[in-house]
């Protein structure tokens, strides 16, 4: 399987072989359940886009719920305008996924235009002053968003569709999967772990570090977008608060916790936190108190994560590995 | 004129006060070059050790300087003790990482205060301290009653929000025909002007000035010279720290709420004031607070006042935009 078929096949495949999976979990799961794996889903969208910033390209962005909003706005108002529409000649069931696929895709594109414009300030920007900037970012759209009356200001857009299924969050998640795994192995992924390494060594080597910075924010941007839009379409509200320097800090934690650089250590990690955290509902307390230790402890002792730049076919005996792809160091 | 002065006092008052706490910020990046976020949590643990210790001494019936004076200086010196631990388990064992482990580091202990300062106190779980200590078979001396029944029994405060007891009674005076100043306003802005010049004093005219100078140039250099690093680096966060400490003070007692999550808007807005001024540049902070907290005003009195928390951001974006050193920062060449 090599060439440009191989190629396709590899970027299709997953979805055609996910797709049949995903509807028998559908039909077997019990609603409570498939509650949390829409959040383990949006979660794993969430950690793997983050990790493409974060982790290939080794910028710092601690302002990922903003891109969130972006799109989970956009797709709200998307939705709530075109809840009467029927497209025509189609069943009711296949119009709403057709609205709603137009919602998640305008969700993205608007998130990855927010993405480009955090992007830009990374022209003359590294490390710590980055990470300000989007932190700044999130905060400004934050205080936007309460100050648009189409938005909802502060209360937010309630009573949105519930679109959002196991389905719909699964494929999500393949996609963003595949994304980040084609893009690793790609010569645009090579040039992000450069940047990664050595910005200076970078430059000096003909890599366009600015425009690749920026690629990453966009590209980061829109799959964030996709998750915000999932999440508000299963639990049909969407306000501003849902959106805070917290939940930024949550994605972050799962990313560092599970390896900077490692797409299955964010997926591991996003959704042991996310079961956790399901789980550590009554004390709700004591959540985040857990959480910060964590981080720090973690940062003691074991700085670059679970799996650090590694996948989790790397622990695995050498005979059942199909071929060197994707090691970063 | 009048409304337009009014927000002047009113901006050079909180501008004050963000010039305070961004003295933290710039000092501890100029000396690790480390975004310290936990700063804006010391403000805010700060302001609550003064509010233990008000209560304590029983501030809110019987108010006096003398009481004042200790509260401030209790509060400084826990705040102090605050910045020394989180520099020295924290932040020293990482002094050789990669700056982001130290930056991840600083935003986990920066959570760690304000969802553990909500935690539910053994108080609002119905129990006393002197209880849980009895139930371990300890008894408590006489003399400690007052103490141990205020502090362990109501630490940590939760989520609801306490009301900091006046110092003193406040004095509304009109100057100029309608602009509305304080006594607060002036104590609070004496305080501040009085610390900032000390601590221009200290950073350019004595010798641990001039090794926090040496160490900020270059940390292993200045080793190699004789200095002892860690411990400068060290007096830099309890000196940062005790700065926030006043400023937590001088903003309870004039706006009394003090809640766990107060530090996290004013630390940030104090960062964008470091970064403002230039960040590891002394007299940028204060000129960044003032001119943050007078934008502020401004946005917040002629627009849409909930536009107040946006402005320090876009101020931020702007700066790093056009000019990343800041007003007063010189411009850094990055070398191999």
């Amino acid at each position: 399987m090599t060439g440009r078929a191989g190629l396709v096949l590899r970027s299709i495949a997953p979805f055609v072989a996910a797709l049949p999976v995903l509807w028998l979990v559908q039909g077997v799961l019990p609603s409570y359940h498939s509650f949390v794996f829409i959040n383990i889903a949006v979660n794993v969208i969430l950690a793997v886009s983050l990790n493409v910033v974060n982790g290939f390209t080794g910028q710092f962005s601690i302002g990922h719920a903003a891109f969130m909003a972006v799109g989970a706005y956009t797709a709200a108002l998307v939705t709530t305008g075109m809840e009467t529409f029927q497209v025509m000649g189609l069943p009711p069931v296949a119009s709403d996924a057709v609205v709603f696929f137009v919602a998640l895709v305008a969700g993205m594109a608007m998130a990855s235009l927010a993405g480009l414009l955090v992007g830009i300030p990374s022209l003359r920007l590294r490390g710590d002053y980055l990470a300000i900037v989007t932190l700044g970012f999130g905060e400004i759209i934050r205080v936007i968003i309460e100050n648009t009356r189409v938005l909802g200001q502060a209360t937010g857009i309630s009573g949105l569709p519930a679109y959002t299924n196991v389905v719909w969050a699964g494929m999500g998640v393949v996609a963003t999967v595949v994304m980040a795994r084609r893009l690793l192995l790609s010569t645009q992924g090579r040039a992000l772990l450069a940047i990664r390494e050595d910005e200076v060594a970078a430059e000096a080597m003909g890599v366009d570090t600015v425009g690749w910075k920026v690629r990453a924010f966009v590209i980061s941007a829109a799959f964030a977008g996709l998750a915000g839009a999932l999440l508000v379409h299963k639990i049909q509200l969407v306000t501003p608060r849902m959106f805070t320097f917290v939940k930024s800090m949550e994605v972050v934690v799962m990313v560092v916790l599970g390896g900077m650089g490692s797409i299955t250590g964010s997926i591991v990690a996003a959704t042991l936190l996310t079961v956790a955290l399901e789980s550590l509902q009554a004390a709700d307390q004591y959540r985040m108190v857990i959480f910060s230790m964590l981080l720090i402890v973690l940062m003691l002792t074991r700085p670059s994560g679970i799996f650090g730049t590694r996948e989790i076919w790397d622990a695995m005996p050498r005979w059942t590995r199909r071929r060197p792809g994707g090691r970063a160091t | 004129m009048t409304e337009f002065l009014q927000h002047v006092v009113n901006g050079v008052s909180l501008g004050t006060i963000y010039a305070l706490i961004a003295l933290g910020y710039t000092m501890v990046y100029g000396v690790l070059k480390l975004i310290n976020f936990a700063h804006g949590d010391v403000y805010m643990a700060a302001a609550f050790a003064g509010f233990y210790i008000a209560t304590a001494l029983g501030v809110r019936d019987h108010p006096t300087i003398g009481k004042a004076l200790a509260v401030l200086v209790g509060s400084m010196a826990a705040a102090g003790a605050l910045g020394w631990a989180i520099e020295r388990f924290a932040y020293r064992p990482l002094r050789n990482r990669p700056r982001l482990a130290t930056l991840i580091t600083a935003i986990g202990i920066s959570f760690l205060l304000e969802y553990g300062f909500q935690l539910p106190s053994l108080q609002a779980q119905g129990r006393t301290f002197e209880e849980v200590l009895r139930g371990w078979g300890w008894a408590v001396p006489g003399w400690l009653h007052s103490l141990v029944g205020v502090l362990p029994s109501t630490f940590p405060p939760g989520p609801t929000p306490r009301f900091f007891p006046e110092p003193f009674t406040r004095i509304d005076w009109t100057v100029l025909g309608g602009v509305h100043v304080s006594n607060y306003d002036v104590v609070s802005f004496l305080v501040a002007v009085g610390f900032m010049l000390l601590l221009q004093w200290i950073v350019y005219r004595t010798r641990f000035g001039t090794a926090m100078r040496a160490v900020s140039f270059d940390p292993r250099v200045a080793g190699l010279m004789g200095i002892p690093v860690n411990r400068v680096i060290s007096a830099t966060f309890v000196l940062g720290s005790v700065l926030a400490a006043v400023a937590a003070l001088l903003v309870a007692g004039s706006r009394p709420r003090i809640d766990p999550i107060m530090g996290l808007m004013p630390g940030l807005k104090a960062f964008v004031a470091a970064v403002f001024g230039g960040i590891g540049n002394v007299p940028g902070a204060m000129l960044g607070g003032i001119v943050l907290g007078l934008a502020e005003e401004m946005v917040a009195g002629y627009t849409v006042s909930s536009f107040r928390d946006g402005i320090a951001f876009a101020m931020l974006i702007l700066v790093l935009i056009v000019r990343p050193e800041g007003l007063l920062g010189r411009p850094t060449v990055e070398k191999v």
